[in-house]
C-alpha cells in the first residue's frame, strides 16, 4: 500500500463515513479549506474522490483530507506536515 | 464519449471489495464477453479481489492482465494508461468514489457503473456524474444483473 498508511496520522471520522460526510465535515469544521480534483498528489499518493475534494488546514501545519480504500470506505485523516500545507496553499483552489 | 456501437479496443474493469459474490462471476462474464469480441481487458482491484480471480482462473481463460488499483489510477493520472471503456463494479460508497475519480480522469471515455448489493438504489442516487448505470439488487445470484449487463452492452440473445 501507499505511503500514507506509513505516516503518523489521526483518524478524524470513524470508519463508515461516506465521502460526502467527509467533505461536509472538512468544510464545516475548519476555517481554512482548499479544494482539489481527483488525481491530486498528496503525501506522494494520488487522492481519489468526488470532485471537488475538500482539504482542511489546521493550525497552519496540519492537513485534513479524505482517504478511500475499496473495502473500508473513506477515512478522514489528519497529518501534520508544514511543507505539504504550503504546497497545498500554492497548488489548490481556496474556498471562497 | 466513445461510440457505444463500436467494440472498444481497450477496456478497464475496476472491481470493488469482494464481499458480494456476484461481483466475481460478473467480472468473469464481462471480461469474457469483451475479450471474445477482441477487446484487451485490464482488471484493477485490491489484492484480495485480484487473488480471488487468479485462483478461480488458473489457466487464464477469462482474465489476463490485472493491476493493483492504486497503481492503475496512478498510471491513468500520469497519462501512461488509457482505455475506450471503463467498467466500475460498485456496491459501497468507496466504489462510487472510484467511479467518480475515473469519470474525472477519463472525461471522454465510455463509463459504465454496475451498482449492486443489498440496497443499490441509494448508491445509484449518489451518482451525479455522466455515466451509464446498471442497477440491480444482486448479492449472491448474478443472473438478473447479468441480463441487464447483456442488454446495455448489446450481448443479449434475441429470442425472436
Amino acid at each position: 500500500m501507499g505511503c500514507i498508511e506509513n505516516l503518523k496520522y489521526e483518524m478524524i471520522l470513524p470508519l463508515g463515513a461516506s465521502f460526502k460526510e467527509c467533505r461536509e465535515y472538512a468544510e464545516k469544521n475548519y476555517k481554512e479549506v482548499w479544494y482539489v480534483d481527483p488525481g491530486y498528489r498528496l503525501f506522494d499518493e494520488y487522492i481519489i474522490g468526488l470532485p471537488p475534494i475538500a482539504l482542511g488546514i489546521e493550525e497552519g501545519k496540519k492537513i485534513i483530507f479524505p482517504y478511500t480504500k475499496p473495502c473500508h470506505g473513506t477515512y478522514l485523516l489528519r497529518i501534520e506536515d508544514a511543507d505539504e500545507v504550503e504546497r497545498v496553499r500554492k497548488t489548490a483552489r481556496k474556498k471562497k | 464519449m466513445t461510440d457505444i456501437s463500436v467494440t472498444p479496443k481497450k477496456a478497464l474493469v475496476i472491481l470493488g471489495c469482494p464481499e458480494a459474490p456476484a461481483q466475481q462471476a460478473l467480472a468473469f462474464h464481462v471480461t469474457h464477453n469483451l475479450r471474445k469480441r477482441g477487446t484487451d481487458v485490464l482488471i484493477a482491484g485490491n489484492p484480495s479481489v485480484l487473488n480471488l480471480l487468479k485462483v478461480s482462473d488458473p489457466e487464464k481463460h477469462y482474465i489476463t492482465d490485472t493491476m493493483i488499483l492504486e497503481k492503475c489510477i496512478a498510471e491513468v493520472v500520469e497519462k501512461k494508461r488509457d482505455c475506450d471503456l471503463c467498467v466500475v463494479f460498485a456496491h459501497n460508497d468507496a466504489a462510487i468514489t472510484y467511479a467518480s475519480t475515473m469519470r474525472h480522469l477519463l472525461p471522454e471515455r465510455r463509463l459504465v457503473v454496475i451498482i449492486f448489493g443489498k440496497d443499490p438504489e441509494p448508491l445509484a442516487d449518489e451518482i451525479n456524474f455522466p455515466c451509464e448505470k446498471i442497477v440491480d439488487k444482486a448479492v449472491h445470484n448474478p443472473m438478473q444483473l447479468k441480463a441487464k449487463i447483456n442488454v446495455v452492452f448489446g450481448w443479449a440473445v434475441s429470442r425472436t
